[in-house]
């Protein structure tokens, strides 16, 4: 069983609960979208095109981004040309379906991670996206999995990040690895890896400094920092999380292009989500480059971490305040 | 890119050359392109909506001038109203008061800490201000150590309150310190909060009552999609700030979010943020960020310099060898001597939209091609038209020959492959990628 499996798995009240969860920045004047479009259509037979421009404008609005949007109303108007009977309560479903197939992984991810021994995961991303604050909250649900977990502070460029790291560490109570601010951030890495090895960890986390993509410099740093951790334990980093902060547009796109050259990252973790951004530029990353999602973030404590679920991700792009 | 949005307008203008005027029917086109290029760069889909029936109003009825193609004059009349709309009044700080108190406030992660040491050295330097910073995140781990040591970093006195997890007691705190000891600014760094978050949107309100700073910041990611409008306007209920400050520009973003929010609540931009050092802090120009989000950037500029300096004969002529895949390093070499023409390195770069200011720390000297030329003038003549004959004994000849190394060697060659895969599919423009190509070294 893979690292990720373990939190896959989701019961239905679980998820009802998640859904709340996540509609908190949507307050009560929300209304559903779908319930709005199906008043529209009552007495019609088709799906006219001010029903289309308005979900244009909802998809948007989400941040999809207009190719993407695009693909899913093509897909819509696909569906409904094929059947000219549709009914608007019908539509809905197929809504939700245009947009969960852009998201779908074409084929089953390769889980590369074994199934003992150490798990070496390496979190990357911008600056301010929360990579700190999901290591936090990933190293107590590893931990809570009766998981032996260590953090490593390869963030030795930003002011204070490793006291800030530390004081997640002790907050769970998982070991903690770092060296001096300035210090050269593979080192941090290497020094890790050893040590995470010989105190026979079963997850070792890496956190690293933000960066802006469009740095060559600092991508190279972090290309290094994995080839120095290929080069002593082959097959690790098992997986490489690119972190995206929800309010962000289709930049996003362009940091997910540029980790993925410099570092191969193997999923996403979506953060604020707690906000009323809804992050849909995932929609055309994971498309795209076939990543999946694997958590997202609900907030600032450290519990406020949970496994991505497709089916509530989608139903909340669909609410519109 | 600039070629991207002009093509396509000039391709929806076709239908005017010949009438002479703008009519309702032949902008229509042209305007779903702008609009579409405003929505792709990040600007709100309403805002978008409105800015593109504005711009249509003027643009009817307007004379299509000759020397100016129909699509020009339309880039022309969207980039001076976008640039009208951003710009206005003058974006100085208000510093009355004894001391004068700047609060700063924002989104979590949108760089309030980084931008009030930035702004704490910009003051204690270029205003001769005697600047105080008082730290009031007390909920972030190790955001008031963070704010210390950029103080520390600047030179400026950070005021914490040990313990306290009370931001309006450690601010009101910091008031009296800073006049007792007679600093005459204050800065306030606060901790990230969603606009949405009833509780924390009350205790900056609390903040900001209590304080009634002559300056209140509200700082945004550069990269903030459509949420931008809510969060801004929130925040703009909430607490009514004097200006925007803009982070993370040097990133490759479009950077929508400043239109966007410029429209909702019509509070000047008052800096922008360009890098993590203390010193990459710069005032707002309207009508580059205007360029910058229609995806023109300086480009056009630089292109015109490149048209200077290219001749039109010779470039056909690479064109078309680029084409043929007979690009070898005798072009490679006479590029290279064109683009020492056109200026320095550094400075071409920097008109690049979102290369700007990263090329400061890239450090590229201009004679970074010298070791490049030795080592083409090292090949023979058969190697340079035929590049894919240098094999390793060939190369260490040449490195020999050079006086460089056989991995500068390879480095070079493998530039070269790159660099002719990428003008084959570049052909004609992509300044960006070219600087990209060539900041990887
Ligand atoms: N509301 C909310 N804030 C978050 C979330 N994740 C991180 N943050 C906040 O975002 C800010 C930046 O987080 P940090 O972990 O330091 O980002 P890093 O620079 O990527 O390491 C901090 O104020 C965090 O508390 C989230 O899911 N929701
Ligand atoms: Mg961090």
């Amino acid at each position: 069983m893979g690292l990720f499996d373990l939190f896959k798995k989701k019961k239905e009240s679980e998820r009802a609960e998640d859904e709340q969860r996540m509609d908190r920045g949507l307050d009560k004047t929300r209304e559903n979208l779908l319930g709005r479009m199906a008043r529209m259509l009552v007495g019609k037979s088709k799906v006219d095109a001010d029903v289309l421009d308005e979900l244009e404008s909802v998809l948007i609005e989400a941040d999809l981004g207009v190719e993407t949007t695009v693909r899913v109303i093509r897909k819509l108007e696909e569906n409904v040309a094929r059947d000219p009977y549709l009914k608007p309560s019908e539509l809905e479903g197929h809504m939700r379906k245009a947009v969960l197939e852009l998201m779908e992984p074409k084929s089953e991810e390769p889980n590369t991670v074994p199934p003992t021994g150490l798990k070496v995961i390496l979190v990357v991303g911008v600056n301010g996206v929360g990579k700190t604050t999901t290591i936090g909250k990933l190293g107590l649900r590893f931990q809570q999995q009766g998981l032996k977990v260590m953090l490593a502070a390869a963030d030795t460029f930003r002011a204070a990040a490793i006291d800030q790291l530390k004081v997640w560490a002790d907050r769970s109570g998982v070991d903690f690895v770092a060296q001096s601010m300035g210090s050269d951030p593979a080192a941090v890495a290497h020094e890790a890896l050893q040590r995470a090895l010989s105190s026979e960890s079963d997850v070792l986390l890496i956190d690293t400094a933000g960066r802006l993509h469009n740095k060559v410099n600092l991508m190279q740093e972090l290309s290094k920092i994995r080839r120095v951790l290929e080069k002593l334990l082959p097959g690790a980093p098992h997986e490489v999380l690119l972190v995206l902060d929800a309010s962000t547009g289709q930049n996003a796109l362009e940091q997910a292009r540029q980790f993925t050259a410099a570092t191969q990252v193997t999923g996403l973790v979506l953060t604020k989500l707690d906000g009323t951004a809804k992050g849909g530029v995932v929609v055309a990353i994971a498309s795209e480059f076939q990543l999946p999602v694997r958590f997202v973030g609900l907030g600032e404590g450290i519990e406020d971490l949970q496994v991505f679920d497709a089916q509530i991700f989608v139903n909340s792009l669909f609410k519109t305040v | 890119m600039f070629e991207k949005l002009s093509e396509r307008l000039e391709g929806a203008f076709h239908l005017l050359k010949g009438r002479g005027q703008i009519t309702e029917i032949n902008v229509a086109e042209t305007l779903k392109e702008v609009r579409r290029a405003l929505v792709e760069a990040d600007v709100s889909y309403k805002v978008a909506k409105d800015f593109v029936d504005r711009v249509k109003e003027q643009a009817l009825g307007q004379k299509v001038i000759t020397s100016l193609q129909p699509g020009q004059l339309m880039i022309k009349i969207v980039r001076d109203e976008m640039a009208r709309m951003m710009g206005g009044q003058a974006a100085e700080l208000n510093l009355k008061g004894q001391p004068a108190i700047v609060l700063v406030a924002g989104l979590q992660g949108s760089g309030k800490t980084t931008f009030s040491g930035k702004l704490a050295s910009f003051l204690k330097r270029k205003r001769s201000q005697k600047v105080l910073l008082a730290a009031c995140d007390v909920y972030r781990p190790a955001a008031i150590d963070q704010l210390k040591i950029l103080g520390e970093q600047v030179g400026v006195e950070v005021f914490s309150v040990p313990g306290s997890t009370d931001p309006v007691h450690i601010a009101t705190q910091a008031v009296a310190h800073a006049k007792a000891k007679g600093f005459s600014t204050l800065i306030v760094d606060t901790a990230g909060r969603l606009a949405v978050d009833a509780e924390m949107m009350d205790e900056i309100v609390r903040l900001h009552r209590e304080l009634k700073p002559s300056e209140t910041l509200f700082v945004v990611d550069s990269m903030t999609g459509q949420d931008a409008v809510n969060t801004a306007k929130a925040f703009h209920d909430a607490i009514a700030y004097d200006g925007v400050v803009l982070t993370k520009l040097d990133g490759d973003t479009r950077g929508g979010a400043a239109l966007s929010i410029r429209s909702v609540v019509d509070k000047p931009i008052k800096f922008v943020g360009t890098g993590e050092k203390s010193d990459a802090l710069d005032v707002f120009y309207p009508d580059r960020m205007a360029d910058r989000i229609l995806g023109m950037g300086d480009v056009v500029s630089l292109v015109e310099r490149a048209q200077e300096q290219f001749d039109a004969e010779q470039a056909r002529a690479l064109s078309k060898k680029i084409a043929t895949n007979k690009f070898g390093f005798d072009d490679f070499l006479a590029q290279i001597q064109q683009i020492k023409k056109m200026g320095s390195m550094k400075d071409l770069m920097g008109m690049i939209p979102g290369v700007g200011k990263a090329v400061k720390d890239l450090d590229i000297s201009d004679d970074a091609f010298k070791h490049i030329e030795a080592m083409i003038h090292s090949m023979t003549p058969q190697e340079r038209q035929n590049p894919s004959l240098i094999n390793g004994s060939r190369r260490k000849r040449i490195a020999a020959g050079s006086g460089t190394g056989i991995n500068e060697v390879n480095k070079l060659i493998k530039q070269f492959e790159d660099m002719s895969k990428m003008m084959k599919k570049m052909q004609g423009g992509g300044a960006k990628q070219l600087a990209s190509m060539m900041g990887r070294r």
